[in-house]
């Protein structure tokens, strides 16, 4: 074990030291994630840092007091520096405003939404109410999140029948129906029968401008991004180990260590275990970069590391095969490149594999890339350890077989393939 | 004395290739013996090192190293060995101070005895100052040098050196052989391979000299001169790009002369007395219209010896 520990050490010393390796191993992937997240906005000084002063729009058609009462929320002084609110008048201008970026959400607030939240003027009772409509701008996740979530929170206190009550209270008692004497026994009865009918009902309705996809109200694009392209140059990573193999052969330091009194095996193992030590490094790099700077939420620490060591296995298996398969550096350079852009394609890297045909579905279920990314997205929805152990199990198993599989190949040659 | 080495009729086939590797070759080491194994490139000499090193299975015969077979107890001979192939085997990113470490480690050293042996080694080489430069800073002589220290970390009972000089600056050249003489004077077993005569000479105790895988003399420096006789040599340089082969066959056919080979620019000669056929050599020479540079004469050596048994330079 001292062998193996000490081969997969030096190897690790090794290609940190090689500064084209970590080009490729660390800068690329965190260019490509920036570039990446640039295009789609998830942060380009709008809404990189500090969130200060996000144009929202405001069409209020409600002759009520609940839409003004959202209004005023979001014209509140203590929002001042946070909100920069617009009053428009013309829904279509306001979607306009939004699609043009010049402003991070559009709130539409219909007519007869109080009318519909409120009780009614004759019978008392609750009417349904149309829903208010969040337009939101997906080049500034961070921005609508921030608006979306104050109107969800005035919301939800309506829904839970305080605002509601309380301004049925107040119209009731200044519209003369109501005497103040009688406020004890009636104000709780309506807040209670507004709470119960509200939770029946949505008064949000959260429009996206991405055509066919479900709008997610916290989506941010890096959090694919980002683990696809650490994912996808995990597989360059266990490109490399497989060469250094070669390598070593090429360089005679690999007959220098079968001169020792060290199995074949363990020399093997320390190989696999440099580069599987590697791959974890790497992942755990830039996902520490990633974190620190664009402040990128992963999931719990613990299924965090888990998926790590997982990847980094499955990853080391195919690294073992290409070993194995290739009889020249070159070869293991050329067929590490080869391997790495087509499960990139097939695991879903460049794109969500769910949207291609299901024979490539099929295959990009054999690649690290496909359920290391499946992995992070379960951890990053919040969903428990249970939930991830399904990705995890399926990258051991395939570090596993592939292990296997590139031993029995070692076995027939040998490690000098004399 | 138990032999130190003893290899038994040692065959090595490789796969596809015409005529094997070696081919059934025998000698024994003795312990605290220095044996060179003598001939030009392609003679077989680093391959008998791949078999014995239990690199290479052989495909006839066997090896004992300290009674231990390279085909049944390859681990206990490894145990036994410390190997300086002839290509520098280091990783050159790392440190010298980092290399020892690793290859210590892989022989089984740890703690406070690795970082000593360490010390030792590179105080051995003289690299003590530079050992936390990465060797890939280093010039080819200091490589060389780490690459024995590696070799000899573990202070290993038999020591195979490959042709460690190949390459490297005089100043380097004369510390390898200044160590090997060290480390045999500490009691360790040395079988060095090279096709330098000058170092087999001024190393072994016995000389092997292998030719196309065949062990074809064996003994010490005087065993070996006495098969030539007492023949001189004489090296004749010429001023043209390259020697005729009519002067070859010419001078072959000089009263005296014995034999005659060439190799570039160079003419050698043996005959029992140079000073005799060395007018005849010169006038045949010019004969031929071809210019002389230089002219030497040496005693019996193991060139002579080479170009007795073989009719070839050991350089060809």
């Amino acid at each position: 074990m001292r062998r193996l520990w000490a081969i997969g050490r030096k190897d690790l010393v090794v290609l940190f030291r090689d500064r084209a390796a970590l080009i490729l191993m660390l800068a690329a992937p965190f260019a490509l994630t920036i570039g990446l997240g640039v295009v789609t906005g998830s942060f380009s000084g709008r809404d990189q840092g500090e969130l200060r002063e996000i144009p929202v729009v405001i069409v209020n058609h409600d002759q009520g007091p609940l839409g003004e009462n959202l209004a005023d929320l979001l014209r509140d002084p203590d929002l001042q520096s946070l909100l920069q609110p617009i009053d428009l008048e013309d829904p279509a201008e306001a979607r306009r405003q939004v699609e043009a970026d010049k402003a991070a959400a559009a709130i539409l607030i219909p007519q007869g939404f109080s009318a519909g939240v409120l009780p009614g003027a004759a019978s008392g009772a609750v009417g349904p109410a149309p829903a208010i409509e969040v337009v939101q701008n997906p080049g500034r996740p961070t921005s609508t999140a921030v608006v979306t979530s104050i109107v969800n929170g005035f919301l939800l206190r309506l829904q839970a029948g305080e605002v509601g009550a309380q301004v049925a209270v107040s119209q009731l008692v200044g519209s003369g129906r109501m005497s103040r004497q009688d406020l004890p026994l009636e104000a709780p009865e309506i807040g209670r029968r507004v709470a119960a009918d509200a939770s029946t009902i949505s008064l949000i309705r959260v429009e996206s401008d991405l055509p066919g996809t479900t709008p997610r109200v916290a989506f941010n694009p890096l959090a694919y991004t980002a683990p696809a392209m650490a994912l996808l140059f995990l597989m360059y990573t266990v490109g490399l180990g497989a060469r250094s193999l070669l390598l070593e052969r090429d360089q005679g330091t690999l007959a220098r260590l079968r001169a020792t009194p060290t199995r074949e095996s363990q020399v093997l193992g320390g190989k696999l275990f440099g580069t599987y030590l590697t791959g974890v490094a790497q992942l755990t790099i830039l996902i520490t970069a990633t974190t620190l700077l664009f402040r990128l939420d992963w999931g719990t620490p613990l299924g965090l590391a888990a998926l790590i060591l997982a990847a980094s296995a499955g990853a080391t298996g195919w690294g073992a095969l290409m070993a194995a398969v290739a009889h020249t550096p070159s070869q293991a350079g050329s067929l590490g490149a080869a391997v790495m852009l087509s499960f990139g394609i097939l695991g879903g890297s460049f794109f969500q594999i769910d949207l291609g045909p299901p024979l490539l579905q099929a295959l990009g279920r054999l690649t690290p890339n496909y359920w290391g990314l499946q992995g992070f997205a379960i951890l990053a929805s919040g969903e428990t350890l249970a939930d991830l152990a399904r990705p995890i199990a399926a990258l051991w198993l395939m570090g596993l077989v592939l292990f296997t599989l590139a031993v029995f190949i070692f076995r027939r040659g040998g490690l000098s393939r004399r | 004395m138990a032999a130190m080495i003893e290899v038994t009729d040692l065959v090595k086939q490789y796969p596809g290739a015409g005529a094997p590797a070696v081919d059934g070759v025998s000698f024994t080491v003795e312990p605290g013996e220095v044996f060179s194994l003598l001939g030009p490139n392609g003679a077989g000499k680093t391959t008998t090192l791949s078999v014995l090193s239990c690199l290479l299975v052989p495909t006839a015969g066997d090896a004992r190293l300290g009674g231990h077979s390279v085909r049944d107890d390859p681990m206990a001979v490894k145990r036994l060995l410390g190997v300086v192939p002839q290509e520098v085997a280091l990783y050159l990113p790392l440190t010298a101070h980092e290399n020892l470490t690793f290859w210590g480690e892989m022989y089984g050293l740890g703690g406070a005895e690795l970082k000593r042996r360490v010390d030792q080694s590179l105080e051995l080489v003289g690299l003590r100052e530079r050992a936390r430069e990465r060797i890939e800073t280093y010039s080819g002589g200091m490589k060389r040098r780490i690459n024995i220290a590696v070799g000899l970390l573990h202070q290993p009972t038999i020591v195979f050196l490959d042709e460690p000089t190949v390459g490297i600056d005089p100043q380097s050249r004369r510390s390898i052989l200044d160590t090997v003489k060290s480390l045999n004077q500490q009691g360790m077993t040395v079988l060095y391979t090279t096709h330098y005569m000058e170092e087999a000479q001024e190393l072994s105790h016995r000389i092997g000299v292998i030719d196309h895988g065949r062990l074809i003399a064996l003994g010490t420096l005087e065993e070996l001169t006495r098969l030539v006789g007492h023949e001189d040599a004489i090296e004749l340089r010429i001023a043209g790009d390259h020697v005729p082969a009519e002067l070859v066959e010419a001078l072959r056919h000089v009263p005296g002369v014995t034999q005659a080979s060439a190799e570039d620019r160079t003419i050698r000669i043996l005959a029992p007395d140079a000073n005799r056929v060395l007018p005849e050599v010169i006038g045949a020479t010019g004969a031929q219209h071809v210019k002389i540079a230089s002219v030497a004469v040496q005693e019996p050596n193991l060139e002579g010896v080479f170009l007795h048994l073989t009719g070839r330079a050991l350089r060809d």
